[in-house]
C-alpha cells in the first residue's frame, strides 16, 4: 500500500475517534480512506466533512476537550491555513495527532516536496517526526497517538510524509493486529487530558492570561517536552515488542560510528543517502548518515554523539529560510561540535539520487579538508 | 409552536457569577446569564475572541459555572463541531453546545465556519449576540454594523449596509433560525428554549441585537431603552423560521402596519454614534426600514 493509505490504516487501527479533515493534494488519500472506513463501519469514529483546514483543527481541538482521540491530515497551503489553530492545539495541550505530507508552497504552483511547510510550524508545541517509508508512516501512525496521550507529554504529534516518494509510492506494509494495538494504545482517559469539558465539573479553559501567570504556563510546556525524548523512546521500544519489528528512536544512525563523512538528512530521500553512503564505502570512502526521525524535540545530543567520530558533517536540508539558510544546518550549527557543511538540495521536488548524496558527502569532505565550510552550497543549481 | 415563557419558569440559578469583567449595562453579559438558565449546567460553551473572552476576567478565576472552551475567532462553528462530534460518539448527547459569538467572529471572520456547520447541519445552538461593531478592539465596523454608524474604521458614517446572518442561515435551511434582542428577554429565553427543545437534530440559529453602551455612545443605564427602541421603532426585527416559513414574534408582531412603529429617529437619536446624522440622513434611513418591512411582510404567512 501507499504511504498515504499506510497513515489511514494506521489511524484506523489506533481507534481514532473523531477525524476531521479537507483534501489536499499529495494527502487526500489518506482522508479518503478514512472517510471510507467510517462509512463501511470499519471504524468506529465520526468524519467531519469540514469546509477548511482551520475548521479541521478547531474540530480536532474540541473533540479532544471533550475526550475523542482525534486526527486530521494536511499539506502545505493547508498546513499554513491551519497555522493558527495549530499553535492553539500546541499551547492549549491538545493531544492530536496529524498527518503532514510534505509539499513545497505556493507561488509558483506546485505539488512537489519540500519540508518547509512542516517545519515552518516547529514552533507550536508539537513534537513533529519524519517518516521515511510507508511502513514508518503506519508505525508512527499509531505510535504518535501513543505519544501524544502519554501522561508525562499530552501534547500534539505532527508526522511528515514525503510527497509522492512516500505518500503515493507503494510497498508492503506489515499490519498489527487490532489486540496488540490495544494493548499499546489504551483508551483515552479523561484523567489525563489537560483540558477536558466535563459539566460535572466545569472549568473555563483559555481566557484572559496576565504577565504574572504565562510564563508559568509556557514553562509547563517546556518541562513537557524535556520529557518527551524519554516518552518517545518507551513508545518506540513497547512497538517494537508488538510489532517485533525494529524501529527507529530519535534518530537513525546508518554507518556512522567509523564514518569520516557524515550526511544527515530527514525523511524519505535518507533511503538515497544510505545508498550513497554504501557505494562510498565501496570506493573506500567512509559515508555515513543520521537521519533525523524526530524534529522536535531536537534531538541534538543524539546527533553530535553520533557524528562525533566523523572529519566532516554534511545536513542536506530539503528547505529553507530566506535570510537564515537550511532549517535544520541553523538549528544544529554549534551542537554538532564538528566542521558542518550546510547543503540545500531537492527544493521543489528536484530529484535527490544517491549520486547526488555520493557528491554531497565527497563535497563535504573537500571542504572540510580545505578547512573551510563556510559556503552554503545550492545543491545542483542549474547556471 | 409559539410558547412564550415567563419569568418564572427561569431558574432562580445563576450560571454566571457576579464579578464578571464586562462594562456597566452590558446587555450581552446580560443576555448570557439568560441562556445559561434557559440551557442549563448540562451545557458546554464554545466562545471566539470577543467581548465574552475579556468578560470572562482572568485565569485562573472564571464567572462561568458551566464548561468553557476558548477558540481562535474565526473557528467557533467549528470547534461546536467538534464537540458535538465528540459527545455524541462518547455517548453523551445529553450535553449541549452552546456556540455564543460576536457578529464579527460570526457575519465576517467565523462565517466559512459558520456556514459549514450549518450546511452539515451540525447539532448545537449558535448564538451571535450583534453589537454591531467590533467592540473587544475598540468598535472597528463589521459586516452587521448597520448604515451610516460611526466606528472608529468609519468615522464619517459606514456607507454600506447590514449584512443580515439570519438571511444568510435560512439560506442553509437548517431546523430554526431566529432573531432577538437583548431588551426582551423572555422572548429570547422562549428562542432559546424552543430551539433546545426541538425534536430535530441540527443547527439551531438565534442573532440576538445587544446593545452597546460604549460602542454605541448612550449612557450605560440606557440599554434596555435602547434595545426596546431598536424593536418598537422597527430597526430590527423579531421573528422566527422554521418549517419552511417566517413568523413575527413579541412587539414586532404588532408593527406591521407603519403607523404602529415609532419613528427611527427615536432609536437614534439616542445614540452617540448616529449623533453626525443630518436630517435628510435620517430620513434616507427611515425609508431603509419601511422598504424592509414591506420586503419582509411578502415573507409572512408563508409556511409549508
Ligand atoms: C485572527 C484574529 N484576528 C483578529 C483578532 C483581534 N480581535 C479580537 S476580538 C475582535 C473583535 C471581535 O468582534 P465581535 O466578534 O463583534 O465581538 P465583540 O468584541 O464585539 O463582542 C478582533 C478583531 C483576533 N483575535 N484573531
Ligand atoms: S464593549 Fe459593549 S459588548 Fe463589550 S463588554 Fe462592553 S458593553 Fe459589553
Ligand atoms: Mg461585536
Amino acid at each position: 500500500m501507499t504511504g498515504n493509505h499506510a497513515v489511514a490504516y494506521g489511524v484506523r487501527d489506533a481507534s481514532a475517534e473523531v477525524v476531521a479533515a479537507y483534501p489536499i493534494t499529495p494527502q487526500t488519500q489518506i482522508v479518503e480512506k478514512l472517510a471510507e472506513f467510517v462509512e463501511k463501519g470499519e471504524m468506529r469514529g465520526r468524519y467531519i466533512r469540514v469546509e477548511s483546514e482551520h475548521s479541521a483543527m478547531a474540530a480536532c481541538i474540541a473533540a479532544e476537550a471533550c475526550g475523542a482521540r482525534s486526527f486530521t491530515a494536511t499539506s502545505s497551503h493547508g498546513l499554513l491555513y491551519m497555522s493558527e489553530m495549530i499553535f492553539w492545539a500546541g499551547l492549549g495541550s491538545f493531544p492530536v495527532t496529524m498527518a503532514v505530507v510534505t509539499r513545497t508552497l505556493a507561488p509558483p504552483w506546485s505539488i512537489w516536496n519540500e519540508h518547509t511547510d512542516i517545519l515552518s510550524q516547529r514552533d507550536a508545541g508539537w513534537v513533529i517526526m519524519m517518516c521515511e517509508s510507508a511502513q514508518e508512516a503506519y508505525d508512527t501512525a499509531i505510535q504518535a497517538f501513543r505519544i501524544a496521550e502519554d501522561e508525562r507529554l499530552v501534547q500534539p504529534v505532527m508526522y511528515g510524509l514525503d510527497a509522492f516518494s512516500v505518500s503515493h509510492t507503494a510497498e508492503e506494509v506489515d499490519l498489527l493486529e487490532k489486540k496488540d494495538v490495544e494493548g499499546y494504545l489504551p483508551p483515552l482517559e479523561p484523567s489525563r487530558l489537560r483540558v477536558y469539558m466535563d459539566p460535572e465539573n466545569p472549568g473555563t479553559f483559555g481566557n484572559l492570561v496576565g504577565p504574572d501567570r504565562m510564563m508559568e504556563i509556557r514553562h509547563s510546556i517546556k518541562e513537557a517536552f524535556d520529557r518527551a525524548r524519554v516518552v518517545i523512546k518507551d513508545a518506540v521500544r513497547d512497538y517494537e515488542k508488538i510489532s517485533g519489528r525494529r524501529q527507529v528512536g530519535l534518530i537513525e544512525e546508518y554507518r556512522c560510528s567509523d564514518a569520516e563523512v557524515v550526511m544527515i538528512t530527514t525523511g524519505a530521500s535518507s533511503g538515497d543517502a544510505k545508498d550513497a553512503a554504501d557505494y562510498l564505502r565501496d570506493e573506500g570512502v567512509r559515508a555515513g548518515l543520521v537521519r533525523l526521525r524526530v524534529i522536535r524535540p531536537l534531538p541534538r545530543e543524539e546527533i553530535s554523539d553520533a557524528v562525533k567520530g566523523a572529519k566532516v558533517v554534511a545536513v542536506v536540508d530539503r528547505d529553507y529560510s530566506f535570510g537564515y539558510g537550511g532549517i535544520l544546518a541553523g538549528e544544529l550549527e554549534g551542537y554538532i561540535g564538528k566542521k558542518m557543511c550546510r547543503f540545500v538540495a531537492g527544493l521543489g521536488g528536484r530529484d535527490l539520487t544517491p549520486e547526488d548524496f555520493k557528491g554531497i558527502a565527497m563535497k563535504a569532505l573537500e571542504m572540510g579538508e580545505k578547512g573551510d565550510v563556510s559556503k552554503e552550497i545550492w545543491w545542483g543549481l542549474k547556471g | 409552536m409559539s410558547s412564550v415563557l415567563t419569568i418564572k419558569d427561569l431558574t432562580e440559578e445563576e450560571f454566571t457569577l457576579p464579578g464578571n469583567a464586562a462594562c456597566p449595562g452590558c446587555a450581552a453579559a446580560l443576555s448570557l446569564r439568560i441562556a445559561l438558565k434557559v440551557l442549563g449546567p448540562k451545557t458546554i460553551m464554545i466562545v471566539p475572541a470577543s467581548c465574552i473572552s475579556v468578560i470572562q476576567g482572568y485565569y485562573p478565576k472564571t464567572p462561568c459555572r458551566v464548561p468553557v472552551l476558548n477558540v481562535a475567532f474565526a473557528s467557533t462553528a467549528a470547534a461546536g463541531s467538534g464537540a458535538v462530534a465528540a459527545l455524541e460518539l462518547k455517548g453523551k448527547s445529553g450535553v449541549k453546545v452552546l456556540c455564543w459569538a460576536g457578529d464579527g467572529g460570526t457575519a465576517d471572520i467565523g462565517l466559512q465556519a459558520l456556514s459549514g456547520a450549518a450546511e452539515r447541519n451540525e447539532n448545537m445552538i449558535y448564538v451571535c449576540y450583534d453589537n454591531e461593531a467590533y467592540m473587544n478592539t475598540g468598535t472597528q465596523r463589521s459586516g452587521a454594523t448597520p448604515r451610516a454608524a460611526f466606528t472608529t474604521t468609519t468615522v464619517t458614517g459606514k456607507l454600506e449596509r447590514k449584512k443580515s446572518v439570519p438571511e444568510i442561515m435560512i439560506a442553509h435551511r437548517i431546523p430554526y433560525v431566529a432573531t432577538a434582542c437583548a431588551a426582551f428577554p423572555l422572548d429570547f429565553a422562549s428562542k432559546l428554549k424552543r430551539a433546545e427543545s426541538m425534536p430535530v437534530r441540527g443547527l439551531k440559529y438565534i442573532h440576538l441585537l445587544s446593545p452597546c453602551p460604549p460602542g454605541w455612545r448612550f449612557p450605560a443605564e440606557k440599554t434596555v431603552e435602547v434595545g426596546k427602541l431598536a424593536v418598537m421603532t422597527g430597526m430590527w426585527i423579531l421573528y422566527e423560521w422554521y418549517d419552511g416559513g417566517y413568523n413575527l414574534t413579541g412587539p414586532s408582531k404588532a408593527l406591521l402596519e407603519k403607523s404602529r412603529r415609532r419613528p427611527l429617529k427615536d432609536y437614534l437619536s439616542i445614540q452617540g454614534r448616529f449623533g453626525h446624522l443630518k436630517e435628510e440622513d435620517l430620513e434616507s434611513l427611515q425609508r431603509d426600514v419601511d422598504e424592509h418591512w414591506e420586503e419582509f411582510s411578502k415573507k409572512l404567512g408563508i409556511r409549508a
